[in-house]
């Protein structure tokens, strides 16, 4: 389907499904290295971001949608996810801009712009154990994608698929940011909770977009 | 009026009851807590929500400025994020302290009630790093010395003075006057050393936890070093306002 704002709304409903359906597994995965409270926390946001939703008159372009869903989010989450997909989501919105749907080339900069967003927020790098493990190969998988000459769907799929093996590859790595960091050594073996929480959500977008188009 | 605080915490205990703290030393400082999340109608739940922070800031501002204090990690990014929704003109009033939240709103509660800009009440919060307990402040004497285990900075150079004064009012030097003493020297040109800690540093001053009839010494270097030393011994003498016209409390 075109990436309008129908796809916007069932992106953040999947991702929505998505983070109840793995809320145990969120909560376990923070257990292991922070304050087991990810999952929980994602799953009361993206409930409320669902609930605003409901409520709302149908928005008119995708930046819309994702903008109502970041305050959302800013003030329901609670943990430092509240903030960095807050900010991700606000500046995905910005860079699609009252676009009514965003071809391949805007997919990507939306990407970038909301990894960027989660850059500047947490101050995390590449390979610190955050969900900026997953962001980064995420954008760069839908940059190569798109530059290919793939679809708008595909470049989403193509971003999932990415943002999964960054969350499984954070397994080995020692914590360097957030709550994680704490525990220095003993964060390694672990999958880092943000990261995981993130390729849900690519893949939610991806699957909102219903496969390559 | 004086500057607000906002105290930004995971748990809206925690922020209440630094508030309640912090009042007890500054009764007409606006100081407003925004701790926990919003929780769809029930308690508040642990951690810290954009929308609180953000109302908070109004409702401390009103056109005097704010100091924002903060626990762990995330509550410092939905307070950066509240201050970029912000309009410019509000956002120049507002800052957001590096501080250790309880100590560091008690000191900036204190330099507010004595009517700090917001710089000062910004400075007085970060230098708030110490418990108070006077023997934990050896390596605190200098505010260029203000991590433990850091050595003392290069002596300043210029002029000196010193004086000694015995504290004449019932209430010593505690909160109020700790912060009249501080703010005034900041504005000085002078490294000053009050009974061997920074003088500037109200925090440090009511650790001294010097009451009636004790010996304040101070010791000043640097342009301004008479100035300070006459603007100390002035205000001790005065009671620091706290005498009647006899000298009687
Ligand atoms: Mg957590």
């Amino acid at each position: 389907m075109a990436l309008d704002a129908g796809w916007a709304q069932e992106w953040l409903r999947a991702a929505a499904r998505a983070v109840a359906e793995n809320r145990t597994h969120l909560m376990e995965l923070d257990r292991a290295i922070g304050d087991a409270d990810h999952g929980e926390n994602m799953d009361r946001g993206f409930a409320a971001v669902v609930a605003k939703l409901d409520a709302g008159p149908p928005p008119a372009t995708p930046a819309e949608v994702l903008k109502a869903a970041a305050m959302t989010l800013m003030s329901t989450v609670g943990g430092a996810a509240g903030p960095l997909y807050g900010t991700a989501l606000l500046r995905a919105a910005t860079s699609l801009g009252d676009a009514a749907e965003a071809q391949p080339d805007a997919v990507v900069a939306m990407l970038s712009a909301a990894r960027d967003g989660i850059v500047a927020r947490g101050k995390a790098e590449s390979g610190d154990k955050t969900m900026i493990d997953a962001w980064t190969p995420a954008v760069e998988a839908a940059a190569t994608a798109a530059s290919a000459g793939a679809g708008p769907g595909a470049v989403l799929a193509a971003a999932a698929n990415a943002a999964q093996a960054g969350a499984v590859a954070t397994d080995p790595l020692v914590a360097r940011k957030g709550r994680a960091s704490y525990l220095g050594e003993r964060s390694a073996g672990h999958r880092d909770p943000g990261a995981a929480s993130t390729a849900l959500i690519l893949a939610a977008a991806a699957e909102a977009a219903g496969g390559p188009g | 009026m004086s500057v607000g605080l906002v105290i930004v915490s995971h748990s809206a205990k925690i922020a209440e009851g630094v508030c309640e703290l912090a009042a007890q030393m500054a009764a007409d400082v606006r100081l407003v807590p925004a701790g926990g999340t919003d929780a769809g109608g029930g308690a508040a739940r642990i951690g810290t929500s954009f929308e609180k922070v953000a109302n908070a800031i109004t409702k401390a501002g009103q056109g005097d400025g704010v100091v924002i204090l903060t626990d762990l990690g995330s509550a410092v990014m939905t307070a950066e994020m509240a201050l970029e929704f912000l309009d410019e003109d509000e956002r120049a009033t507002v800052r957001l302290a590096s501080a250790a939240l309880v100590e560091g709103a008690v000191a900036a509660a204190v330099q507010a009630q004595a009517g700090g800009s917001v710089e000062d009440v910004l400075r007085a919060a970060e230098e708030a790093v110490v418990s108070i307990r006077p023997e934990a402040l050896e390596p605190f004497v200098s505010r260029s010395a203000a991590a433990p285990g850091t050595a003392k900075a290069a002596a300043p150079e210029g002029p000196s003075a010193s004086g000694s004064w015995v504290l004449p009012n019932d209430m010593g030097l505690h909160a109020r006057p700790a912060a009249v003493l501080a703010r005034g020297l900041a504005d000085l040109d002078a490294e000053v050393t009050v009974n061997g800690i920074d003088g500037k540093s109200v925090m440090l001053l009511m650790s001294l936890g010097l009451g009636k009839g004790k010996t304040v010494s101070a010791q000043a270097v640097g342009p301004d070093a008479e100035a300070a030393i006459e603007l100390i011994g002035a205000a001790v003498e005065d009671g620091f306002g706290e005498m009647n016209e006899d000298g009687q409390h």
